[in-house]
């Protein structure tokens, strides 16, 4: 008979972010579980809300099968002594042990017998390490010291095979039938079956399924707007975290006065999105309209109180930042300079007014015009003014809103405003060349002072996301066109960025490995020849001639390597042996000036002749080293754009 | 007037912690920057002993005041603060309880709890937790205590602190916190403003750098003497708070450098850290001390 297994781990509620990563694993680590011990049966259902992670599991057997093993005791010469210790401890008497003839002589063996235990034993007995081994970015524990860590405290735990319980304890919690409710909608606690959870638990609250929470509120939101001409600003983040903020989310629109419209439309959306969680709501025109959605842990408002109350917070933060805004912008942008001085950037590199200077030196050696540059001295005044302070994300943003108030031209204040991108691997590279070099610029001074200062990565700590910046300085670089060569860069920096150019050509831009590396191999400081000879590559790659003439030179350089040969010496003419040799010469000579493309055909044949019928390891010394000088040269010809000997082929040599 | 008193609401809480054990602690008369502070949370904290205490606490934070002008941000503002020392299991349910006793009807409001971990380095603690958000507005910080003075807590507590002035605003309904009706006819501006206001000046207007300076090297001084001497160690913590303020004050005045802001943290700190060592070691036995029963 196959029984389906149910587990809920009851807790105060779990940090959005945390609970999709914790589910999986859980998910893994029950699966692994059941096929290592036997127990048959497949997770069917893993759902998680902030306060439950619930697993169900189908087809699970109601015992182990038993299993026969031979196990081999002493040597048979060892004696009735030694067969009498072995049968012992396999828990058995001297006349159950059989003689067994191996390779290595005759054994006394005994034919063990284990009887499959209940699943359900096997379950409680493994439970509890198994929640408990769940990997959490940040752990607690609730019951004194040295008691059970998890990320929130366990109250509760629900077990059941079919309808057995299956009793376990973790951190003085029994495993029982009672679930607990939503904390205002639902019972404090009622029985769940296997059968019937979902409904169950809805009937108390709780819509135990992310999806549906998050239709949910995505058709609320439709329905709160539909018939008045807007549309909820798309926003899967946090349509994602207010899924799991909630166990029974419901949307309302609230409004504000049209009067803070006025301000700008980016710091109200941050202070809308990051401290209330509201998503923003547009017009047809894209304009943003004076509303926005909240999504309640709750079934409705039916007094209206709470949208008043979130439209009371929300008019509390815009006049904070209307007042920061004003207050903020009686003083000159560029007057705030000086106070960089004491604005630390970081303890062992200095302030951000030192910062600011490379920066501006760094622009100009790039030739970045009078507003690149002076986009960049002014790039971090915005970190004094009381905005910033109140509202961190939205530093640089408001920087260039304030220089633009301040009537700086749109080449200038877009600059300030773009600093930080990208800011992921999707994000967008600034959009104009005055923001990329000052972004970029500003990433390269961070990078080459940190590195300096020893502030290196190491392993997963990365506290001043260098590898970001390194990412970002990358992308600019590539995707925005902008000519740089590192200047300024040490062996450990060129190193560290090495990796971030193979990872991004590699992953982001997804170049083959090989072809990566090869065409690395002939240079990779400037990134745009590199992408340029990438893209070659690549599309000479499936030509018939190109693998076979790869593999030949990876032969040339072990061949060369062999020999010791390590001179740029040209080769003589007057020295070739007509024939192969010669064909060879003048096959290379004719594609003189030609590209790559156009001289693969015709020199494969020869290459593969030349190997063919000459001998390298020539009896005339002259000869040999004239032969390697050959090889060696057309070997150097072609490395310009990648070193061939990198491409992985079918052909072995 | 809609909604309790501030008054009213505060006899609430106090008495609804009352009746789940607490002792009701008056405030600690010494300047301190949240309820944290008070020896009652910092000291009773540490230690096997269980404790259950609540009190407002005025917080002073010379940084945040306005001068009365502004709805929301007080120079000093009042916290009750709840220790539950151990948590018992259902100290969430105790605290929902607590908002039902000052009249919020949970089942016409939407009551969430955000992520929201705490953290104090001048007193080598933190703890986990959330921000307990009603209808948008953070009402109160939940946090379990994981280590404070640098130990690692025995007994896990938790520690409730309330940010009154809001939440009685919202309960009534007012947009500034002066609007609060502090008694049915009186006014919390009628009661505080002038504080607000005098002491806005004082802070970043007049407070003379120089002496402050000095009273911090003179209250680190005393402390550093005390912690030598046995069975003093409540003075000597005395002596941290007066260097946390006068830290306070300074940086109100605008007269910390960031580069000296991490050393001057970092003396508090070791005063801190000083004191609950001192406590631990003479209210706890060590474990060879203790009477195997």
């Amino acid at each position: 008979m196959s029984l389906p297994f149910l587990l809920e781990i009851g807790t105060e509620e779990i940090p959005d972010w945390m609970i999709v990563p914790a589910l999986n694993q859980l998910q893994d680590m029950f699966q692994a579980l059941l096929d290592q011990q036997g127990m048959g049966g497949k997770v069917a259902q893993a759902e998680a809300t902030p306060r439950r992670l619930v697993l169900k599991a189908e087809g699970l057997i109601e015992k182990q099968a038993d299993t026969d093993e031979l196990v081999l005791g002493p040597p048979k010469s060892a004696g009735p002594g030694a067969a009498a210790g072995f049968a012992k401890k396999m828990g058995t008497t001297s006349d159950q042990l059989r003689v067994e003839s191996t390779a290595k002589g005759e054994y006394f063996a005994f034919a063990k017998r284990s009887q499959g235990q209940p699943t359900a034993a096997i379950l409680a007995r493994e439970l509890p390490n198994l929640i408990l081994k769940i990997q959490w970015p940040k752990t607690m524990y609730w019951n004194g010291k040295g008691t059970e860590r998890f990320i929130r405290p366990i109250r509760w735990l629900v077990a059941l095979l079919g309808s057995d319980l299956v009793p376990f304890e973790i951190a003085g919690v029994r495993s029982g039938r009672e679930s607990v409710g939503h904390r205002i909608l639902g019972k404090p606690t009622f029985p769940l079956t296997v059968e019937n959870f979902a409904a169950e638990l809805e009937a108390n609250g709780v819509i135990l399924s992310a999806s549906q929470r998050r239709k949910k509120i995505e058709g609320e939101v439709d329905g709160l707007l539909a018939g008045k001409a807007l549309r909820a600003k798309p926003d899967p983040d946090l349509l994602h975290t207010l899924t799991y903020i909630t166990e029974f989310p419901t949307a309302i629109l609230g409004g504000f006065d049209s009067q803070y419209l006025d301000l700008p439309r980016e710091v109200l959306v941050t202070v809308m999105r990051h401290h209330q969680k509201y998503l923003s709501v547009e017009d047809a025109q894209g304009n943003l309209a004076p509303n926005f959605i909240a999504v309640m842990n709750t079934a409705a408002d039916p007094d209206g109180l709470v949208r008043h109350g979130n439209e009371r917070v929300l008019r509390a933060r815009f006049n904070d930042a209307r007042f920061f805004w004003e207050h903020d912008n009686k003083r000159k942008f560029e007057d705030r300079l000086e106070d960089l001085k004491n604005v630390t950037f970081q303890a062992k590199v200095g302030s951000y007014f030192e910062k600011t200077q490379r920066v501006v030196a760094l622009v100009k050696e790039l030739n970045g015009d009078r507003h690149a540059q002076r986009a960049a001295l002014l790039s971090k005044c915005d970190l004094t003014t009381d905005m910033v302070k109140e509202f961190t994300d939205l530093q640089g943003i408001v920087g260039g809103l304030y220089a633009k108030a301040q009537g700086e031209p749109e080449a200038m204040w877009r600059a300030i405003y773009d600093q930080y991108k990208p800011t992921s691997m999707e994000g967008e590279i600034p959009s104009t060349v005055e923001g990329r070099l000052v972004s970029l610029a500003d990433k390269w001074d961070t990078l080459r002072s940190c590195f300096e200062a020893g502030l290196v990565p190491t392993g997963s700590k990365d506290p001043f996301a260098l590898r970001r910046a390194a990412q970002g300085v990358v992308r600019i670089v590539v995707e925005g066109r902008v000519p740089f060569e590192f200047p300024g860069m040490s062996a450990e920096l060129s190193e560290f960025l090495r990796d971030r150019v193979e990872y991004y050509f590699r992953d982001v831009k997804q170049f083959p490995y090989d072809e990566v590396r090869a065409c690395m191999a002939a240079g990779w400081i400037d990134l745009l020849s590199l992408e340029a000879r990438l893209e070659r590559v690549k599309a000479i790659r499936p030509t018939p001639d190109f693998e076979p003439l790869a593999a030949s030179f990876k032969r040339i350089k072990n061949i060369l390597k062999q020999a010791g040969y390590a001179s740029s010496e040209p080769y003589r003419a007057n020295l070739l042996e007509p024939g192969p040799e010669l064909e060879l010469h003048n096959a290379i000579r004719a594609g003189d000036g030609q590209p790559l493309e156009a001289r693969i055909g015709p020199l494969r044949p020869k290459v593969d002749l030349f190997f063919d019928k000459v001998l390298v390891n020539a009896p005339d010394p002259d000869v040999r080293r004239n032969r390697l000088a050959l090889l060696s040269s057309l070997l150097q010809e072609f490395s310009t754009i990648a070193d061939f000997s990198e491409i992985v082929t079918e052909r072995h040599t | 007037m809609t909604g309790l008193s501030f008054q009213e609401t505060v006899f609430r809480l106090k008495q609804y912690w009352s009746e789940r054990g607490c002792i009701i602690q008056e405030p600690y008369d010494v300047e301190v920057g949240a309820g944290t502070m008070a020896p009652e949370t910092f000291l009773r904290v540490l230690g096997a002993k269980p404790y259950r205490v609540a009190y407002v606490q005025p917080s002073r934070r010379p940084a945040d005041g306005r001068y009365g002008d502004n709805p929301n941000r007080l120079y000093k503002h009042q916290q009750l603060q709840v220790i539950l020392k151990p948590s018992p299991a259902d100290v969430i349910d105790q605290y929902l309880g607590s908002l039902k006793a000052i009249g919020i009807d949970l089942s016409k409001h939407d009551i969430k709890f955000e992520e929201d971990n705490w953290e104090a380095p001048t007193l080598g603690a933190w703890g986990i937790g959330w921000q307990v958000m009603l209808d948008g507005l953070e009402i109160t910080q939940f946090t379990y205590f994981q280590q404070c003075g640098g130990f690692d807590l025995d007994l896990v507590p938790a520690e409730l602190t309330y940010g009154l002035e809001r939440l009685v605003a919202f309960l009534q309904n007012v947009d500034s916190v002066y609007d609060i009706q502090w008694t049915p006819d009186i006014r919390y501006s009628d009661v505080r403003y002038l504080e607000e206001r005098q002491f806005s000046r004082y802070n970043f207007e007049l407070a003379d750098v120089a002496m402050l300076w000095q009273l911090f090297e003179l209250h680190e001084k005393e402390c550093q003497r005390l912690l030598g001497i046995k069975d003093v160690v409540l003075a000597a913590y005395d002596q941290v708070l007066k260097c946390s303020h006068i830290f306070n004050l300074l940086d109100s005045r605008g007269a910390i450098s960031v580069t000296e802001r991490v050393g001057v943290i970092a003396r508090v700190r070791r005063l801190a850290l000083g004191v609950a060592k001192a406590w631990m070691a003479e209210t706890e036995p060590a474990e060879e001390d203790k009477v195997v029963a």
